[in-house]
């Protein structure tokens, strides 16, 4: 019995102390896309190890969206301090963030990350075009003037130049950052260019409706939806020697010896290609800090400020060795004279 | 009894009814005994492969290489204005993988105007020699200037070609070390400053985005904190709650519903738990994200029903000879209870209690939620540091696309199976020991 008591009051008082604790936090904590979590780790990392003051910060990941959603909860200790994203913060999830108090947001473009297509090793080449993937893996696509059910099963019969493989491909699920640059860059173009766009717009559909008919995927198992990361679309080649998958360009250069990359419109991707935006299929990251948060979260602002060094984004940082294209110089130093300056969205 | 003869018994078909009637049984019997034989080899087999894969992936974690370095601590590397007396932040913000290197290409005797040889050591020794390093020197400054022979961790890729997982035949351009390194690694290897030591840092490291400085430390005092604190909270409330539906409540509707309820919440799945708790606990008390102690509470409710089942059971096993002889020697009902029913129960409730908290070390799902699924470095020191926990690491490393760190996770699951291994045995020796048989 005595006993008991005694653990029954050691947790309460646990408790109690626990809500003294709460008050004060000295760690800065981060959530957000998992394509920018490997380049935030590494910040993190080694910002503890160079600012031996200051904890090091806390790095959860979830996608942006949820990251974003989490960051836009409120101001105060109990909030994230930075949401990192693989896409622009949205215009109404802004209006969420100012809704709850959190007004004044800070956007950091950290660099650019490139989507590639590969396939397995021991393959042949691929050389594909933003037409051949809309045909391929569209769920309707245009044929004599007409919009049909999309009837290639073959990427042969997409296009006579690529290989004679049943239509498999492992493309990032719907709730993945890469699925927006996958849709706007590949899908809506091909829709276009292949004059398909026309069709469903004659057909009666506002910009908005046709839009959305255009980036729709095929859902006959032609196109498998991977909502896991990276691995899993590998394993996913590794059993399907036949099959196409999307990665990031960090990913796929990490497992080089077991890919082949593909071309898209005829440029092979590679940091150089991506930010000289040659290569057609890329895109920004960012992440958004809390005006609110600097200056009073420890460290907060040191964090930012050593995130945008050169030593770290920089052409020759340990970034841009993980895979992370660096913004040119220009828009790097911009990049810091904002956060200086204090600018906000 | 009934007035049967024995003349009415019909005595010439009988025993041969009675042999067929046998056979069949035997049959069924073997028939049985060969499924039962079959269900457990096939367990058995998925076991050993499980076992076989998970070590075999991972027991080359538990070796890292490393490579002995005549570290010289150049003043003009470490300090080179000479500034260290006014300001002390030169000693941590010097460039000190580049003291490794140079002792690197000493070791190997190459010229530092070797510009391709030079660059071919770029990630041969991890960078977490910056940390090693400097945490000597600022220990003691005096070492500037002296050549000292220090193990320093070789970089991940460098370790993994060392234990020969990076395939030598594909072509040098298509895997992560030259040639001219697996050049180098052999001639350290003949010379004997390269070898394999055993790996503390996997239990002294906290997470790090190099495998070869990555561990389970943070993780396994999160998960220390938070099993704390689940069995602060669950093992005293669930026995009080037990006790009184068992010894104390009349039986009545209300009880019923109690009790069903209490069954239904055993079941069900985890990641509700992890919702409440971030409504609860985060949202509504405002507690910190990614802290044990939130954890501890989430996972405190989640094994709450699997404690109190167990400790129904336990005290109802205890026969009612012994509450009567209690009573009837004048004792009050508690103390029948505390005195007599509960110590003998004890045994049965501390079993099911370790293996509702063995549960509860495996769980990720409702951790998620409160922020505890993250990278964390630092090392907590209390139950409202930031921290993970060890099945949440292994979710993490899986992650990971790098060789290093698909061994790593194998590695942590191993040593979380030793844990599961330990409480369960210890659940099993307290049944061994204590349980009584009436």
């Amino acid at each position: 019995m005595k006993k008991l008591t005694l653990t029954a009051s050691a947790a309460v008082l646990a408790l109690a102390a626990s809500a003294g604790y709460a008050a004060a936090r000295d760690q800065i904590q981060v959530a957000g896309s998992s394509t920018v979590l490997p380049y935030a780790k590494i910040v993190a990392e080694s910002f503890g190890e160079t600012f031996t003051d200051f904890k090091t910060p806390v790095v959860e990941s979830g996608g942006s969206g949820a990251g974003i959603k989490e960051f836009c909860k409120g101001v105060g200790e109990n909030t994230i301090d930075i949401a990192n994203s693989s896409r622009k913060m949205k215009e109404d999830e802004l209006k969420s963030c100012v809704a709850a108090g959190v007004k004044d947001v800070e956007e950091i473009k950290i660099g650019y990350d490139g989507i590639v297509f590969a396939t397995d090793i021991k393959g042949p080449d691929w050389a594909l075009t933003p037409l051949d993937i809309y045909k391929g893996l569209a769920a309707e696509i245009v044929v004599d003037g007409k919009l049909v059910a999309n009837p290639n099963t073959k990427w042969n019969q997409v296009n006579p130049a690529l290989p004679d493989w049943d239509i498999a491909a492992y493309i990032p699920g719907e709730k993945h950052g890469t699925r927006e640059v996958f849709e706007e860059k590949l899908l809506a173009a091909g829709c276009k260019e292949d004059g398909a766009l026309d069709v469903i717009k004659a057909g009666g559909a506002d910009d908005k409706a046709a839009h959305a008919k255009c980036v729709a995927v095929r859902k006959d198992g032609k196109a498998v939806d991977i909502d896991g990361d990276y691995t899993e679309t590998l394993a996913r080649i590794d059993s399907n020697k036949s099959g196409v998958g999307v990665f990031g360009l960090a990913f796929y250069e990490n497992n080089a010896d077991k890919l082949k990359v593909a071309t898209v419109s005829g440029v092979t991707p590679s940091t150089e290609t991506i930010a000289s935006g040659e290569y057609p299929v890329s895109r920004p990251l960012f992440f958004y800090v809390k005006k609110a948060h600097l200056g009073v979260i420890p460290g907060l602002k040191e964090y930012v400020e050593f995130f945008l060094d050169d030593q770290m984004v920089g052409p020759e940082s340990p970034l841009a060795e993980y895979g992370l294209v660096a913004a040119p110089d220009a828009e790097r130093q911009q990049q810091r004279d904002d956060f200086a300056a204090g600018k906000t969205m | 009894m009934t007035d049967v003869t024995l003349d009415s018994l019909p005595v010439a078909t009988a025993p041969a009814r009675r042999d067929i009637g046998i056979r069949k049984r035997y049959a069924a019997e073997r028939r049985f005994r060969f499924y039962g034989l079959a269900a457990i080899s096939v367990g058995l087999i998925f076991l050993a492969v499980m076992l076989v894969t998970i070590v075999g992936k991972g027991y080359t974690s538990f070796m890292q290489t490393s490579i002995l370095l005549p570290i010289t601590f150049d003043a003009k590397v470490i300090d080179p204005q000479n500034k260290r007396e006014t300001d002390p932040s030169v000693l941590i913000k010097a460039n000190y993988p580049n003291l490794a290197r140079d002792a690197l290409a000493t070791r190997l005797g190459i010229s530092k105007d070797d510009k391709p040889q030079i660059a071919a050591l770029k990630g041969f020794v991890s960078d977490g020699v910056r940390v090693q390093l400097r945490d000597m020197v600022v220990a003691d400054p005096s070492l500037i200037g002296q050549t000292r022979d220090v193990w320093v961790l070789a970089g991940a890729n460098i370790d993994s070609a060392f234990k020969g997982q990076i395939d030598l035949d594909v072509a040098e351009g298509n895997r992560k070390v030259s040639d001219r390194q697996v050049g180098f690694i052999d001639k350290l290897r003949d010379e004997g400053v390269m070898e394999g030591k055993f790996n503390t840092g996997l239990f002294t490291y906290g997470a790090s985005s190099r495998p070869e400085t990555s561990g389970v430390g943070v993780a396994i005092i999160g998960s220390f904190y938070m099993m704390l604190i689940v069995l602060l909270l669950a093992l005293p409330i669930g026995v009080a709650a037990s006790i009184y539906l068992e010894e104390f409540a009349k039986k009545s509707r209300l009880t019923d519903i109690i009790e069903v309820n209490i069954n239904n919440l055993a079941a069900v799945p985890s990641i509700v738990f992890g919702l409440l708790g971030l409504a609860i606990f985060l949202n509504f008390f405002g507690l910190p994200r990614s802290a044990p102690l939130v954890g501890g509470l989430v996972l405190a409710l989640l094994v709450l029903p699997t404690i109190i089942i167990a400790s129904r059971a336990a005290l109802k096993a205890v026969p009612p000879s012994i509450r009567e002889a209690a009573l009837g020697v004048g004792a009050s009902k508690q103390q029948a209870v505390f005195h007599h029913v509960l110590p003998l129960a004890m045994p049965g409730i501390l079993t099911g209690t370790i293996i509702g908290m063995a549960h509860a070390l495996g769980e990720t799902a409702p951790l998620l939620l409160i922020g505890m699924v993250a990278f964390i470095v630092d090392v907590p020191h209390g139950v409202t540091d930031a921290a993970t926990v060890l099945p949440v690491q292994i979710f993490l490393w899986s992650d990971l696309p790098e060789v290093g760190f698909q061994a790593k996770t194998s590695a942590a699951i191993i040593v979380l199976l030793a844990f599961l291994l330990i409480m369960n045995g210890a659940a099993i020796l307290l049944r061994k020991r204590f349980e009584r048989r009436w």
